[in-house]
């Protein structure tokens, strides 16, 4: 595994879509917060400078513009930096777009730890814990460009709210031209395993297959979980995965408590318990850049190899 | 519709009588509040709406968004004596189940642009709806009601200075300005004024009108417009009945029987 996949910020993509998405239908258009150039939004705003509605720096009102935009039939992107659009105008979020049903699109930028030295006040780690709280919120969280690109059409089609993450930080593909790559509502198994599961999300998936190839030269068997949509669930393949191999680790650049390993939590202990191992963030970050604290909280494929071997020496 | 002054005032004593007897039927509401804003619903309502009550979502129509979601009671009062759903259904306001519940649903409730209730959400939606009217070129005119203890959210202040900003000529904020919030006037908790300078100085036409005056009203929110307007209607608490106007207590108080008899006696109908 030393050969170096070329890495992708999934930005770039998902601002390419979006313009893709525009030319085909007038009703797109994006609300943001004096974030046109850290959301890479400057072609878009070129393009369609009147669709483009940047209220500056004032993230409740960004939200209820775009409530209000969707009201008159227009379905917004609120491209915002996910710590500020899903902490500052969370109750703008429940009530302006989740319980109003409004057609919004929020795209939490630049998520989890990827503003590295900036510290845990650009940090968004509770963002899925807070989204996943709301009824009936779709929680969309693209591993790669592939996925990034499907999720934000799909997300363009679809009527109503959607909360997607759209990385910064580099990551490798892991659809590999699997076609689709995105499948609303779907877990998609990357890799077949009979012995453990993990289920990963965004940056964590290449580093879960990385973590199943380790495994797979010990003689364990691991299946890969992309989680990429954390709501709804997907029940059937959690299911699966806790009847048919003896552990599940779970693993994501958030916090675990509410997070995506609080959710599959909340549903195998209720309907097949197996031994689990959650990954994710549990503190305020210190200070370093994010690769030096995704290996700070264990967010590696190392971290997921030892979490494995330690779950099924227990489950022995 | 387009009433005269009149049919106004005769439309604003239905609304009074439906509000009354639908909170003394549930035992709860925002009855001071809703006397407040009546005047100003039954203007809006009557003679400057392009609404329609059987097609309530047609795309072109003008967006009233109530932001002192408190207020459901005249909201729907307004609306059912308006014909966007039956005035029997009032009885079922607070009750299990019922569409009508203590602050509007706009999934459940024709007429309701937005579930507001949490204080300092309308009137950034208005400015979407606005910015929106604008981009689709239909003409429609975005109206919000506010209370004015709701001023002192900070949202408010964020969606003032972005309409003042792009010089929204399709937007216009009713404050409902009735000196009053939950517990104690304004002025006592967190002094508002000068409102008008502060709106002017946010890019705002500014109107102080009385609040209660259908003529006055009526011009405010037809006048063409060359920037955002704000019209701040000054209003009496609890309008209308005289043994609750200007009383905080009737905030959300509920009328005993004999109240609630003397109170419609006032109002005009046994």
């Amino acid at each position: 595994m030393s050969e170096k996949l070329e890495e992708f910020d999934n930005r770039i993509i998902f601002a390419k879509t979006l313009i893709t998405l525009a030319n085909e239908d007038s009703k797109i258009v994006v609300v943001c917060n004096d974030s046109v150039g850290s959301s890479n939004l400057t072609e878009f705003r070129d393009l369609f400078p009147d669709r483009l509605i940047d209220v500056g720096i004032a993230e409740q009102n960004m939200v209820g513009v775009a409530a209000g935009l969707a009201n008159a039939g227009f379905t917004p992107f609120v491209c915002a930096a996910a710590p500020f659009l899903t902490g500052r105008a969370l109750e703008q979020i429940k009530a302006d777009v989740v319980y109003t049903r409004t057609n919004v699109k929020l795209c939490g930028m630049s998520p989890g730890i990827a503003y590295g030295e900036l510290g845990p006040t650009h940090h968004s780690i509770e963002d899925i814990a807070w989204m996943r709280a709301l009824d009936s919120l779709p929680i969309v969280l693209p591993a790669d460009e592939a996925q990034t690109a499907e999720a934000v059409r799909w997300a363009a089609n679809m009527v109503g709210p959607v909360f997607m993450r759209i990385g910064r930080y580099k990551v490798p593909s892991v659809s590999q031209g699997q076609s689709p790559a995105f499948i609303p509502n779907k877990a998609m198994r990357i890799i077949d395993g009979s012995d453990i599961t993990i289920i990963a999300t965004g940056t964590l998936v290449s580093r879960a297959v990385v973590a199943a190839a380790e495994l797979k030269a010990e003689g364990i068997s691991a299946r890969v979980i992309n989680l990429s949509t954390v709501s709804p669930l997907d029940t059937v393949e959690i299911l699966a995965a806790a009847k048919e191999t003896k552990a599940i680790i779970t693993a994501e650049e958030s916090v675990t408590r509410g997070g995506v390993g609080g959710a599959i939590a909340e549903f195998v202990v209720q309907n097949h318990p197996v031994p689990m191992k959650l990954i994710g963030i549990d503190s305020f970050a210190p200070t370093g850049s994010t690769t030096f604290l995704l290996e700070h909280f264990g967010l590696t494929a190392d971290s997921i190899v030892s979490s494995a071997r330690e779950l099924l020496k227990h489950g022995k | 519709m387009s009433m005269d002054t009149q049919q106004i005032s005769d439309l604003a004593r239905e609304i009074r009588i439906q509000i009354l007897h639908t909170i003394k039927g549930a035992g709860m509401g925002h009855i001071g509040g809703d006397f407040s804003v009546t005047d100003i619903l039954a203007t809006l309502f009557g003679s400057v709406l392009n609404v329609d009550p059987k097609d309530p979502n047609k795309s072109d129509r003008d967006r009233i968004i109530l932001s002192k979601g408190h207020a459901a009671v005249a909201l729907y009062s307004t609306l059912a004596s308006c014909g966007f759903f039956p005035v029997e259904d009032l009885k079922t306001f607070a009750k299990p189940l019922s569409n009508l519940n203590g602050h509007p649903n706009r999934n459940k409730v024709p007429g309701v642009e937005s579930n507001t209730g949490p204080l300092g959400h309308g009137f950034p939606i208005a400015v979407g709806t606005a910015i929106g009217a604008q981009l689709a070129k239909n003409g429609s005119r975005s109206f919000v009601i506010m209370g004015d203890g709701e001023l002192q959210e900070g949202s408010n202040w964020e969606a003032a200075m972005f309409a003042g900003h792009r010089k929204l000529t399709n937007l216009i904020a009713v404050i409902d300005r009735n000196g009053f919030q939950q517990g104690s006037p304004t002025s006592k908790t967190n002094e508002l004024d000068p409102l008008d300078k502060k709106f002017e100085s946010f890019g705002w036409e500014v109107r102080v009108v009385d609040g209660h005056d259908y003529v006055a009203l009526h011009k405010a929110l037809i006048d063409p417009q060359t920037k955002p307007r704000v019209v701040i209607a000054q209003t009496t608490k609890g309008k209308g009945v005289d043994f609750m106007e200007g009383k905080a207590e009737w905030h959300h108080k509920v009328p005993t029987t004999e109240q609630y008899e003397a109170a419609l006696m006032q109002l005009g109908k046994q």
